[in-house]
Formats: C-alpha cells, structure tokens, sequence
C-alpha cells in the first residue's frame, strides 16, 4: 500500500487494469494494521505478523528535533497524534483523505499528508512540523515571504501550505513558475490566496514574479 | 468639535497603504489558535450521527450498545423517533467521548431505524418536480409586451448554475463548555462573535449575559457562519449531560458539504430585445432554483442595467438537500452570470463587439454609470482587449481557441453597527476593543491601521482585542458591512480619545487644544514641530487615569466616514481544448471600486481571492446529488473540487482609487468581486469556441457537449 500511495511510482509496463486492482486488493487483505471495531479481523494471521491493538500503544515520533512519547491506539493518524495527544495544531485537519494538504508535514524529508500517515508509521523518522521552521522566532524565509506576499487570509491552509513550499524549495531552489504551480498542486486554499503563494515562493527563492497595480 | 472625517491623502500616514496584515506571523508559524485548535480541560470529542436518507421518518433510535462504549461521557438524542427528516446528512444523535476515535465508534454503534419516504434531491427538471413547485408571482412592467414585439432583434437563451457549497476548510464547530449550572462558554469558529450569545441562551434557556463567546481565528465562512447551529446548541446539551465538561464538535468534511450551507442553483430562459444598434430594450426570464426545503427566491433580474421594459417568473423548488445558507454576494453571482450571458449573446447575434455593446448601454447601468465606463476602459486597457477580441468562435487552425468575455457587478457593503473601545493608557500603551472578528479578511489590520494613523504612532503600538463577547458590540461579518463598520468606530474612538488627550497637555504647550496634532509618535501644535511632547511624556501626563472613549458608528453627528454602493468590471481571457473540452484560464482582470480603502494589500487579496474563488465556481465546483439514492455524490474534497495553484492563470487586480472613491467613505469589499468571474469565464469560452456552453461550472463534458450541438470542432 505504500508504495501504491507514492505518486512517483507507476504500476509496472504489460500490468492490466484488472491484474493491478486485484494485486492491489490482494496486498490489502493480507497487512491488516489496524484492529478495531468494525475492521475485521484477520482470518489467520501468519506467525511473524505482530500484531499491535486495538488497546492503545506507546509511540515515539521524532517531531523538529524531540522526541514525543504518546500513547494512542494503532489507527491513530499521525495528524491526530499531533493535534490531539500532543499541541502541534499548526497541521490542520480539513479533507481527512489526502487532498488538500491542510496536514502536510515534512517526514523523513519528504511532505506528507499526516492525515493519511498513521502515528505507528511515523516512528524513527524525522517529523518537522510548521512550528519547527521558525529558529528562535525568527521566521524561515519562506515563512516572512507569505507575510510580506500576503499569501494568507483565514489562514487554514497556510501551515500546510508553508510547509509544503518549504520542502518544494529545497527540492527546487531556483524554480520556475510552471514548477511552483506543478509542484505545489496538492494543497487547496478556499480564500483564494494562490497568487500570493506564487510571488511568496518565488521570492524566497530569490527569484521575481507576480503583480499588483501601481 | 473636532475632525472626524478620513484626513487628506498627504496626512496619512498608513491608511491606504499596503500594509501587511497584523497577524500574518502567527498564521504562518502555527502559533494561530483556530477554534479547531483548542483543547480544554477535560476536553471531550463530540461526533453526531446522521441521516443516510434525504426524506425519512424516524422508526427507532438504540443507543443503548454506544452508552456502553469505552470513554463514552454522554449520549444525546436529537431527533426522536417519529420525527420527518428532510435531507441527507441531519442531525439525528450525537454523542461525547474522551477521545476522538472513541466517539467515532460510540456514533457508529448507534442504530436508527428509518422508514424512507419519497425524495427529491434534482430539480433541473421541472417536470419531475411533481409538487414541489411553487411559482411566484410574475413581475411585469405595463409597456412590456408592446417593448418586446417592437424589437428589432430578439434573442433566447437558456443559463444555468448548479448548487455549490461553502466549504470552509475549517469546518463548522464548536467547543461547549458550562461553569456552574448556568454560565455557558462556547469557542465558536463564526463570523457573528457579539450575536451569537443571544442565539445559545434562548433555547438553553439562560440569560444571554452568561454566554461567553471567544474566538481568535476562524478558517473561513463565507457568509455560512452566522447561526449558533444545531450542533452548537446539542453540543451544549451534551455537554450539560457530561457533567459540564467541555465538548468539541466540529463537522467532518462530508457533513461540512453537505448540511453546513450552500449557494442556490439557477436555471434561467431569457429573451432580450434590443435595437439593431445594440440598445438593450427588454427582458423576459423565466426561471427557478433550489436551495434545499426552502426552495431559492429569484436573483435581481436583469442584473445592474436597468432595462426598462420586463418580464419575470420565478419557480421556487423545495428539494431534501442540506439548507441553503448566505454564500458571497447571495444571488448577484446568478444574476450576473444570467444576465451577462445573455447579453454577450445578444452582441454575438448582432456581431458587435460586447464591450462595445456594454458601452452603448451604459445609460442603463444606473447611478454609477460614469463609473462603470471608466472601469470598462481601464479593464479593456489591462486586458489588451481591443487587441485581442474576436468575433464569435476563435478561427486559428489547431485545437486550442482563445477568448474573452466580460462582466459587471455591483453590491451595497454598507456599515454595521459597531462600538469601539479606545483606550489610552499612561503608560503611553493603546488598546482596542471591539466584539468584531477577522474571517481572514485582515479586520485586525484595518483597526489598527485607522487607531495607529489616528493617534500618529506606528502601528505596533496598537493592541487590537477583537474576538470575544465581552468587548463592545460590532456587527457580524455578513454582506460586506464589517470595514466600514469598524472603520468608523474605532476613527471616532480614536479621535475623541486623541481630544481628551489634547486637553491634558495643552497647559504645557501653552496652546489651544484644538490647535495640536498626533504626528509621528508626538503631540504638537499644528504645523510647529518646535513645540511638542512626545507620546510617552503627554500619556504621563494622565497621571492614574487612562483615557477611554467609546466610538460608534451609526454616530452621524461624527462625519459621514462610510457609505454603500460600488461597481466593479471583470475581463477574462481563457484557452479552450476543443478536443479535450479542458479550459484554461490565462487571465483575468479584476477593476473595483470600493470606495475609500483602508487596507490596501489586504483589500488586493480579497479581490485575488474572489476572483480565485470565481475560477473555481466557474470550472469545478458543483453538489452533485443522485435522484435514486437522494445521497449527495461528493461530500468529500477529490469530487467537490476547487481550484488549484496552477488553474488561475495570470490575475491582474486594479483598485480604484482618488478623490471620488475617498469622498464616498468606506464600503466593504468581501462580497463584490466574487460576482462577475462565472460570467465573465463563461463570456470568454463562448468566444473561444464559438458557441455558448450554457451551464456552470464549465467542465470538459459540457465543452464538448455545446460544441458537439453545434455542429462540430470548428
């Protein structure tokens, strides 16, 4: 399943619609992670499978730079981990199913939507959140450039947003803006403050973009 | 008495000018506490069950097994058995857990027994609208059969928009919370932060006095966040059956599509009449909408011009679809799409130019008229119109066509009622109260920027304290009354606060206080920088006693410092892929009006963000709902769509602005330049591919479909 989940990888060359959807349902009945009410439980677990839960779990992420110990049952999002069994609530929840990017945190240096991340996968890997980019409150460029763009209204999706230009922008220093506007496709804003976004990313990456009248 | 009126251009030292907004660094760092944020004490989670059927009797309802759930603190019904549900997704049970996967599963223990009902959830068909029909009375002007038969031209049309929703990403909620058996506190995320107390109080029966209301930062509402809500108020309850503990609901994102507000559909047929020149003379429609049970009243046909001979009907359809609430300039965005669609038809039969048919029938568009000319040619100037308009149908070889189309608007934005606290501490501190609230529109900037330019100090020297109940009460946020609003309280405040200030320290100037001037973080005699005190000696002057003023608006003894009314023009230039049906927008010109702009930066974003907004309800966004099931399709944001960073194209805003907007006062900006995109995108396909794609939002198939009726990828 994870690997169906990365948008990079591609269902191999000669695989038929009908080989891929089984071989997908197929991985899924096997790994149950989750035991809960209303999941069923596995039919016949193989030995080697630990299985954790329903009862709770002690979990160990790593979020900007400490360790946080919470104790949550195993079909805890790391989104829900954040918000409610730590105070990280700069990740937002708003899709719930890794759409809009309201969530986005950067894990094991790549942005993910921690609303489609359980907390239990999260372990052992480096979580930084928005409120692990500012240093000693000094905003991180790409942080003062949507200040100073006004990238931002109700503000909602700006966290996601932020954190998801800042992994963009060490992945692209210098981009172009068909890249910002390819790149930065999977977070949503309502108010409508993409035109900020663009010359708030491009100006932090020192490059020049965007207009309002004189 | 002095000056209350906006100073002069010269003297202002942050009015107008572009000015980031105040809380920008919290938003951006993660330190702003939405109300989807906080976590009490105690805090439970809340979770309602609801309806799977659009039209429903309650048989039964079992709560038994999810009282018995792990963590679970209370278990309220809210409807009974017995009772008749009317749309998909109402509020059945609701029940409080300690955690929030626990009162996920406490919900879906809970069993309802239904017995279905007919529905009806579609109504673009009236004639399967059986009796759920109820036509209003028709509007008609004495001279109009005789306007209609003596055209020269006349053409019909036929224009639809669908039902969309708000959806806020922050969803609707609250957090409930009771002291003791009768004080309630409720952290709401709303746009009605001093009103709402009153709408808890009364069916909980408490005096509104003991309702606090406290909010910080809210994720959007869009005009769907005014009511204390169903959820609200059984939040409350459930609460109360906790023992008073604090109890959070905020909506899931389905629940959010599909009961926490929507935008009414239109379906219109029009027939203009008009001379050959292109002078409009008459209007007939006859259509009909839906915004849930209660059906949706007619939009202002036909839109700004004031056509002088009409025609209307209007059918009120009552579906069992989640309640329409306020959405952006309700209504206008349908009339305008209507209306000016229509119009840029009646110019492609005629093979005018519409903007040049817009500009022979300026004499129709009202009081602004003037206006809306100069917008017309500053819009049609930035968007190279002249240049790059062709007739109907875009003849370059190859599969992608270009157009442009065009629209106007027009909104009243008239002040609320606000009370402003200014008060001036000896400590030379200066803080502001008011029971107002930012939805993101920059209202904490605008306060500050009036008080800060006011007193002559920068404006990190202004506290703003909005946000809660306790404070003076200001309007809600709704209908774009909030700038002038608050605008004006806190000018008065600030002004009369600044008099009482003069007063304390004139003696040492030896001058009149009326004679003195706040500049630059000091007191002076006007014009003479050699005789002054700076800020902090003349507040010491106070000695124990702060000075602080209430300042009002309505207060029309105290200059006339806000007004209603503006007008606005949009251009869009789009691309469209006959093959693919895919439209693309390449840009858009936004030219507003609106009158004296406090904020400037934060006045442009609002006018990108409502163009962006317009992109989307243009191209993506519809409620679909499914007649067999009556179940909405896309309660979710994959099918619900909204645009993205990369589908605006190159948006250009160009504010008006100079003496004819600042001696109008301030008007507000939230609703107005929402209304004109759908049109003006939908002017630009037409243009493009040569036919009119009749029905919003401009999806691939309906491209197709249009292009197919006429005949052809020509």
């Amino acid at each position: 399943m994870a690997k169906s989940r990365d948008p990079e990888s591609k269902p191999e060359k000669g695989l038929s619609r009908r080989d891929f959807l089984s071989r997908g349902a197929g991985v899924a009945l096997t790994t149950p992670i989750v035991a809960g009410v209303g999941v069923a439980k596995p039919q016949s677990p193989a030995s080697n499978v630990k299985i954790l839960g329903p009862a709770k779990v002690p979990v160990a992420l790593r979020i900007n730079g400490t360790t946080q110990n919470v104790s949550v049952e195993p079909r805890v999002t790391l989104l829900d981990a954040l918000r409610n069994y730590l105070d990280f609530t700069g990740a937002k929840k708003v899709c719930d199913r890794a759409t809009c990017g309201a969530c986005t945190v950067i894990m094991g240096g790549k942005p993910v939507y921690s609303c489609s991340v359980l907390a239990l996968e999260a372990q052992g890997k480096d979580i930084t959140t928005v409120e692990g980019l500012a240093t000693n409150d000094k905003l991180a460029a790409i942080q003062a450039a949507f200040v100073e763009h006004d990238a931002q209204q109700c503000g909602f999706c700006t966290p996601g947003f932020v954190v998801a230009c800042k992994a963009f922008l060490d992945k692209n220093p210098s981009p172009t803006m068909a890249q910002v506007e390819k790149g930065l496709g999977g977070n949503l804003c309502r108010c409508g403050t993409y035109v900020g976004v663009r010359q708030a990313v491009l100006a932090a990456a020192k490059t020049k973009g965007g207009q309002r009248n004189a | 008495m002095p000056d209350y009126n906006w100073p002069e251009p010269s003297k202002r030292t942050l009015m107008g000018k572009r000015i980031s907004r105040l809380d920008g660094p919290d938003k951006v760092s993660g330190k702003a506490k939405y109300t989807y944020d906080i976590k009490r004490p105690g805090m439970l989670y809340g979770k309602v069950v609801r309806s799977p059927y659009a039209h429903a009797k309650i048989v039964s309802i079992d709560t038994a097994a999810a009282e018995k759930m792990p963590g679970v603190a209370a278990v309220k019904v809210i409807q009974g058995p017995g009772t008749e549900i009317q749309w998909a997704g109402d509020e059945i049970v609701a029940v409080a857990a300690s955690e929030e996967c626990l009162a996920e599963d406490a919900a879906r223990a809970v069993k309802v027994e239904y017995e279905k009902l007919p529905h009806l959830v579609r109504e673009e068909d009236l004639s399967k609208a059986g009796d759920r029909l109820k036509p209003a009375a028709e509007q008609v002007t004495p001279e109009f059969d005789k306007a209609m038969a003596a055209a020269e031209v006349v053409v019909e049309g036929t224009y639809s928009l669908p039902v969309i929703a708000h959806c806020c990403l922050e969803s609707h909620g609250q957090i409930t919370e009771w002291e003791g058996e009768d004080k309630l506190h409720v952290f709401p995320s709303t746009q009605a932060v001093s009103a709402l107390a009153q709408q808890f109080a009364e069916p909980l029966k408490i005096p509104a006095t003991n309702v606090s209301v406290k909010m910080d930062h809210m994720g959007g509402g869009f005009g769907s966040k005014f009511q204390a809500d169903r959820w609200g108020i059984e939040g409350a309850r459930l609460s109360k059956l906790a023992g008073g503990k604090p109890v959070k609901i905020m909506l899931e994102r389905d629940a959010e599509l599909m009961v926490a507000g929507t935008r009414p559909s239109t379906f219109a047929k029009v027939k203009i009449g008009a001379k050959k020149d292109g002078t409009v003379t008459a209007w007939e429609s006859t259509s009909w909408g839906t915004g849930g049970l209660g059906g949706a009243g007619m939009p202002p046909f036909p839109y700004v011009w004031e056509i002088p001979n009409k025609r209307m009907n209007h059918t009120v359809v009552s579906t069992n679809t989640g309640a329409a609430r306020a959405w952006r300039a309700p209504n206008h965005p349908q009339a305008c799409f209507v209306t000016m669609s229509a119009l840029e038809d009646l110019a492609a039969a005629l093979k005018i130019d519409p903007l040049d048919l817009f500009l022979k029938n300026v004499p129709l568009l009202g009081p602004r008229k003037d206006l809306y000319k100069e917008e017309l040619l500053k819009a049609a100037e930035l968007i190279e119109w002249k240049k790059k308009w062709h007739p109907r149908g875009d003849t370059t070889p190859g599969n992608i066509k270009r157009g442009l189309g065009l629209a106007l608007h027009t909104w009243g934005g008239r002040p609320h009622d606000s009370d402003c606290r200014l008060t001036i501490n000896p400590d030379s501190s200066v803080s502001v109260e008011m029971g107002s609230q930012d939805l993101g529109t920059g209202t904490r900037t605008v306060i500050a920027i009036v008080a800060a330019d006011t007193l002559g100090l920068p404006l990190d020297a202004i506290k703003v304290n909005i946000g809660d109940n306790k404070y003076p009460r200001s309007g809600s946020s709704g209908g774009s009354t909030t700038v002038g609003g608050v605008s004006s309280s806190t000018r008065r405040a600030a002004v009369d606060a600044l008099d009482a200030l003069f007063k304390q320290v004139a003696t040492a100037l030896n001058a009149d206080p009326a004679n003195l001037e706040a500049v630059g973080g000091k007191i002076q005699v006007k014009g003479d920088p050699s005789k002054s005190v700076a800020w902090k000696q003349a507040c010491a002057k106070l000695g124990v006693n702060p000075i602080s003023v209430i300042g009002k608006q309505p207060d029309p003894d105290k200059g006339k410092l806000a007004d209603s009314g503006v007008a606005g023009v949009q251009m869009a230039e789009v691309s469209v892929d006959i093959e693919t049906g895919v439209v693309k927008i390449e840009k858009m010109v936004a030219v507003q009006d609106v009158g004296y702009i406090v904020a400037l930066k934060t006045a442009e974003s609002q006018t990108f963000g409502a163009l962006i907004q317009g992109v989307s309800y243009a191209l993506y966004e519809e409620r679909i709902n499914d007649q067999f099931t009556g179940k909405t399709l896309n309660p979710n944001m994959e099918f619900y769509k909204l645009a993205g960073i990369g589908d605006i194209g190159n948006l250009v805003v160009h504010m008006m602005t100079g003496p004819a907007q600042d001696e109008r006062g301030v008007i507000g900006l939230g609703e107005p330049p929402v209304v004109s995109p759908g049109a003006a995108i939908s002017n630009a396909v037409a243009n493009a591919v040569g036919v009119r794609v009749p029905s919003l939002p401009l999806t691939p198939d309906r491209v197709l479909a249009a292009l197919e009726k006429k005949g052809g990828l020509t």
